[in-house]
């Protein structure tokens, strides 16, 4: 067994930490399902917000009610500090869908210039944002090509840029990496901060955890259409399943007797203990397990992550 | 293992209704169809034939083959006529040839017979010699004339053999003259459309394939709506400013233009390659076009509206344009049809618009006759295109 230790990256902590889209007590219901039951959210100027939740949890619901898709029976969406009537609305937010939202029997330039148009894009900004767009996705080399041919990867990025053509403040994504390789993840990541960089606020979706865990400045957890947990990955795991590590190891036989203050596994041959500091406690711990005469093959420390916090807000029940 | 192959294909088929009335109900409703066209009418036998006389020669011999003609029961025969045409009240005179050829050419008798002058005095002749009896014709119903030919054959018949009623085509024959063996000579003119052989039901088919597939075009078309409803273009187009009415105007108009170059393609191909004359109905050609693109085009709207699945649509769109495509006459001209079957022929889309092709390229109707047809045309993309629009709420806020 490797050893295996995990520390949290130093991740940019949000700017003004002003709230540039703020939603409040979101309720709605669709016949007998109530999507959202009072579902909160402060998007930060300058984050980038994870929006988590298994599946039917609410989060494409709470999406298309912020874009005024969808019409709350309850409760309140503000941004920049105010309720904004749906047109302006479309021009202060980006979009970026889930599917891949673009026409595939036109080129990466001709999606370009058609949403730009939609998105109100002033015909004399437009030539220099289909440019920008096709730089920011490494696309400009295939911007003749029909879409159709593209790989995910491409496709992807491509789906990112036609929505954010206009310039909006504040950026959507449902699932924006699903279903691509780890160099088109990587690539969007990139894309994104850019964007981030320029002023945007991001606030995506994902089922990929680990990416909320390292590229996202705080998390926001929805379970059964009400907020269950939202904050930095650290303060969630302190407020859930707690900061202390977990310490694994792996013997030649099982201690006899037993020794105390351990979890027994694999019939004693595998002890887990919790420390809250390793420096300090470790040592005393390991020192016990070699008086007691058996040799230690292996040892892990494991930390809490993302995983256990979603697993200890949300359950292991499936949601289908 | 072919067990459950079969297994596979029975469960999704009993389980798909579109594909079940596709492949159950749609051909019943069509033997129904085709069994109320032309069964219906052979069992209770030939509709009465609508046939105006101008009498011009005003002999006894000429008002006895009249009355002939009007005791005939296969015939609705008049001979005289409002002063005011479509005024009841307005005096009757007798009706005189250029009124008659004018009832035909706009399509209110597919036959009128001219007895010219002097006609009474040469009758009968039976060697096909004689003054003859001129038949204007409606080349659209060539069945009614023939009919009327042989019912003046058996009316003359009676005439000479004082009121007994006998089979006409009586005497010797003599190859090459059609009027030989005859008791009244005739002439057939035929007072509108195309007068070539062959060339006639040109217009006709190209009109009637035309609106048949520029419906199908427009369901396909419209059913883009469904296939950007499942690529999720359709919900990134109504995050912006366009909306679904902008959304909607913009199909609409892509059909519109679509359908009305289909369509001429299609009248520049019976053109070039049938004879069909195209350049000298320009103008009517282009307005009836534009009007049943549009409605076409709306339809098909509809259509993409009502259905929730590119494969509903199309089995919608089967089953409703081949049923239009029947009854309105784009498969087998109405007016070949019983008087029944064409009044409810008028329900389709495609009758309106197959009139409006009728009356420019076989009754030289001028554009003030296209009326009736512009105007239900008009309508029905109105009335389709709130339909489309009430119906597209699904996709808008909910």
């Amino acid at each position: 067994m490797s050893t295996v230790a995990v520390a949290a990256p130093e991740r940019p902590r949000a700017g003004a930490g002003v709230a540039v889209l703020r939603v409040r007590d979101a309720v709605r219901s669709f016949g007998q399902v109530q999507a959202l039951r009072g579902a909160s959210l402060d998007l930060l100027s300058g984050e980038r917000l994870a929006l988590l939740g298994p599946n039917g949890a609410g989060k494409t619901t709470l999406l298309r009610a912020i874009t005024g898709r969808v019409r709350l029976d309850g409760g309140t969406i503000e941004m920049f500090g105010r309720a904004i009537p749906a047109e302006e609305r479309r021009r202060v937010l980006g979009i970026v869908p889930q599917d891949l939202a673009v026409y595939p029997l036109l080129t990466a330039r001709e999606n370009l210039e058609v949403f730009g148009r939609l998105h109100g894009v002033a015909p004399s900004r437009l030539a220099s944002r289909v440019a920008w767009a096709l730089r920011w996705t490494g696309l400009g080399e295939r911007a003749k090509e029909p879409v159709g041919r593209f790989s995910g990867g491409m496709k992807r990025r491509l789906n990112i840029a036609c929505g954010v053509l206009h310039e909006p403040k504040i950026v959507l994504l449902d699932e924006p990496t699903v279903g691509v390789d780890p160099q088109s993840r990587e690539r969007i990541y990139e894309m994104l901060e850019e964007l981030r960089v320029d002023g945007a606020s991001l606030l995506l979706t994902t089922h990929q955890l680990e990416e909320a865990e390292h590229r996202c400045d705080r998390i926001a957890i929805l379970d059964h259409g009400r907020m269950v947990a939202t904050g930095t990955l650290a303060e969630l795991i302190e407020r859930t399943v707690g900061g202390d590590r977990q310490v694994v190891l792996k013997l030649n036989r099982a201690p006899s007797p037993p020794l105390d203050g351990f979890e027994r596994l694999e019939g004693g041959r595998v002890l887990s203990a919790r420390v809250r500091d390793v420096g300090r406690e470790l040592p005393g711990l390991l020192e016990r397990v070699r008086a007691s005469g058996v040799e230690i093959e292996d040892l892990e420390v494991r930390r809490h992550g993302l995983h256990d916090v979603f697993i200890h807000l949300t359950g292991k029940e499936l949601r289908e | 293992m072919i067990g459950t192959l079969l297994r596979i294909s029975q469960l999704s088929l009993s389980r798909d209704r579109v594909a079940l009335a596709m492949v159950f109900a749609l051909p019943i409703l069509f033997f129904s169809i085709f069994a109320s066209v032309f069964g219906r009418q052979s069992m209770s036998g030939m509709s009465k034939v609508q046939v105006f006389v101008a009498d011009e020669d005003r002999s006894d011999m000429s008002r006895y083959l009249i009355e002939a003609l009007k005791a005939d029961p296969g015939l609705r025969v008049r001979d005289s006529v409002h002063t005011l045409p479509g005024d009841a009240r307005s005096p009757l005179i007798p009706l005189a040839r250029p009124r008659a050829e004018m009832l035909v050419r706009a399509g209110d008798v597919p036959i009128a017979l001219v007895i010219p002058r002097g006609w009474g005095a040469t009758f009968p002749n039976l060697s096909g010699g004689g003054i003859k009896v001129e038949v204007l014709s409606d080349p659209s119903d060539p069945v009614a004339r023939h009919m009327v030919i042989g019912m003046l054959q058996r009316a003359a018949a009676t005439v000479l053999r004082g009121g007994s009623g006998a089979s006409g085509g009586i005497g010797d024959t003599a190859d090459g003259d059609p009027n030989a063996g005859n008791l009244v000579a005739t002439v057939v003119t035929a007072v509108v459309g195309d007068k070539r052989e062959g060339g006639k039901m040109i217009s006709f088919y190209a009109a009637g394939i035309a609106v048949m597939f520029i419906l199908f075009s427009c369901a396909a078309g419209g059913g883009s709506l469904l296939d950007e409803q499942d690529s999720g273009t359709l919900e990134r187009v109504l995050n912006t400013n366009v909306g679904m009415s902008g959304l909607l105007a913009g199909k609409w108009l892509h059909l519109t233009i679509l359908g009305t170059v289909q369509i001429t393609v299609m009248f520049l191909w019976g053109s070039l390659v049938f004879g069909l004359d195209l350049m000298s109905h320009l103008p009517g050609f282009f307005v009836m076009t534009a009007a049943t693109a549009a409605a076409a085009a709306s339809f098909g709207l509809v259509l993409a509206t009502m259905s929730r699945t590119r494969q509903q649509l199309m089995g919608f769109a089967n089953i409703i344009i081949l049923t239009m495509s029947a009854l309105g006459g784009s498969m087998f001209p109405r007016f070949l049809m019983s008087p029944t079957m064409q009044k409810i022929g008028l329900v389709t889309f495609n009758a309106w618009a197959l009139d409006g092709y009728i009356k420019v390229f076989w009754r030289e109707a001028p554009l003030t006759a296209l009326v009736p047809q512009l105007a239900v045309l008009a309508g029905l993309t109105v009335l389709f295109l709130a339909a489309a629009r009430s119906m597209a709420r699904r996709w808008e806020s909910v």
